[in-house]
């Protein structure tokens, strides 16, 4: 695997810098960031630390003061850059509640689909079977709200499975949740065969689910503590490599 | 919570495209308001209850969202004959019972009966999801559609986030009273949870946005087709039709 080959690197982040409307506090300061294909990047952070803004940023939900952002080889800047961008990332809210507002599991799920331009007929079948993958067959019919916290969130997880993304960004996928669910969750991100960033306030979830973890501190993205905790199955490239160059660019070799 | 029970069903009425229910719902009722003759009104009443048995609904609960109406019927009937003028039929010292106060709440009652009842069978037989995206392909606009499924989906998380509020300033030993103080608490609380709401909604439409919304929604739904919403269209308009001409050609 040619992890830093061009054509691999899906996002890159340069020297992105964020401060909240009417703050003069910089939640990101300079912050660089790379993801090549197949990468599977936890980051360990406190609350308020900017990793949600982080997250906004490359959906382009909210505009960074100054930097540039590339996303599958391409500047993009404009909301329209960001529509195509939004096809192929898939981002997992912290509270489902924010994700899920349609009244059936169904048509949640089917929604993004739908969105795409598939017929309905398509996207009932994409949606049944992304649910039966995630364990979730028979949920079809079941009022949202009315789910628990746990289904909730696997759920939210489906609906944007079923957009077929390439990439997936995940806020706290394992907060509030039980231990039950935690498992379950820790196996189905495994089994994706997705390049994904993971925030979490759990190192053990991390160690679970992705190959190299890093914190946020100042605004910037620092490498953390090396993992050797390998638990997969099939093994990645598990020779990690941090370089640190001008800012804190992670790149992998 | 909303629970939605009639609309699980597999009746014959079930069966029908939302779209011809609305549609036939909307002239029934506006026939059944503007009539005043009792014979259109009670056979009016005879279909609406047997388009709630044809919808095989359970009869108690049909019975208690009718007693909600009924409730204010009964205010009408203490209130409007001893109120109206006309001709008296009965003196309670200085008041007196009128004839057309109680012929008017007997129609009143009539036609509220009759009314909720064809919703109950027509409209409450499908759920309001559909019922939005009905509404919407009824050339409704797209904007008050699209309030009434948001409110429908977020009205139980904005109820949560007010106990939620609620709870915190009933540990901190507020007990409500009549002065200023309970005032300004309630407003506050409103407030709060006027903030809370509009910042959902901030990241509802962003989760939405992520997902490529982009105005429209799409439903998975199809409306049928077949003999019997035919079949259903032919009979309620021909009821329809001669409503009306017993209402004005008699």
């Amino acid at each position: 695997m040619n992890s830093n080959d061009k054509n691999d690197l899906i996002i890159n982040l340069e020297d992105i810098t964020y401060r909240y409307p009417g703050s003069e506090v910089v939640v990101i300061d300079s912050l660089n960031l790379k993801l090549f294909r197949g990468n599977r990047i936890g980051v360990i952070a406190p609350n308020g630390s900017g990793k949600t803004t982080l997250f906004n940023i490359i959906m382009g939900l909210v505009k960074p003061g100054s930097g540039k952002i590339e996303i599958f080889g391409k500047p993009v800047n404009t909301e329209k850059d960001f529509e195509q961008v939004r096809r192929k990332i898939g981002l997992l809210f912290q509270d489902s509640d924010d994700q899920l507002f349609s009244p059936t599991v169904l048509e949640d799920v089917a929604f993004g689909p739908l969105n795409l331009g598939k017929s309905p007929d398509q996207a009932r079948q994409v949606a049944e079977e992304t649910l039966k993958k995630l364990g979730l067959n028979g949920f079809e019919d079941r009022i949202t709200y009315k789910l628990s916290g746990g289904e909730k969130r696997l759920v939210a997880l489906a609906t944007i499975l079923a957009m077929k993304p390439e990439v997936l960004l995940l806020d706290e996928p394992n907060t509030g949740l039980d231990e039950n669910t935690k498992i379950r969750l820790v196996e189905v991100l495994r089994r994706l065969d997705l390049s994904y960033i993971v925030i979490s306030h759990e190192n053990d979830f991390l160690y679970d689910t992705t190959d190299s973890i890093f914190t946020m501190e100042n605004g910037k993205i620092v490498p953390g503590e090396k993992i050797h905790r390998h638990k997969h199955e099939h093994p990645h490239e598990t020779h990690h490599h941090h370089q640190h160059g001008v800012g804190s660019s992670i790149t992998f070799n | 919570m909303i629970q939605e029970p009639f609309s699980t069903g597999t009746s014959w009425i079930h069966q029908i495209d939302p779209k011809y229910k609305i549609i036939i719902a909307t002239f029934f009722s506006l026939i059944i308001a503007i009539s005043k003759n009792f014979q259109v009104l009670l056979f009016s009443l005879c279909i609406a209850i047997i388009l709630v048995c044809l919808a095989r609904l359970e009869i108690k609960a049909v019975l208690k969202r009718l007693s909600v109406v009924i409730f204010f019927l009964i205010l009408i009937w203490i209130t409007l004959p001893l109120t109206f003028e006309g001709k008296a039929i009965y003196n309670i010292g200085p008041l007196f019972i009128s004839m057309p106060g109680i012929i008017l709440c007997a129609q009143i009652t009539l036609k509220s009966i009759s009314i909720i009842l064809v919703f109950i069978a027509l409209i409450s037989t499908m759920t309001i999801v559909t019922l939005g995206y009905t509404l919407n392909s009824l050339c409704v606009p797209t904007k008050l559609v699209h309030l009434l499924l948001m409110t429908y989906r977020y009205i139980f998380v904005i109820e949560e986030e007010y106990r939620r509020l609620h709870k915190a300033i009933k540990i901190r030993g507020f007990s409500p009273g009549t002065n200023i103080h309970s005032y300004q608490t309630y407003a506050y609380l409103i407030g709060m949870l006027f903030v809370h709401a509009s910042v959902r909604a901030e990241r509802v439409s962003q989760a939405m946005k992520c997902r490529g919304f982009n105005g429209k929604f799409y439903t998975l739904y199809e409306g049928s087709s077949g003999g019997k919403n035919r079949l259903f269209l032919i009979l309620m308009t021909l009821i329809i039709l001669n409503l009306l001409i017993m209402e004005y050609l008699y």
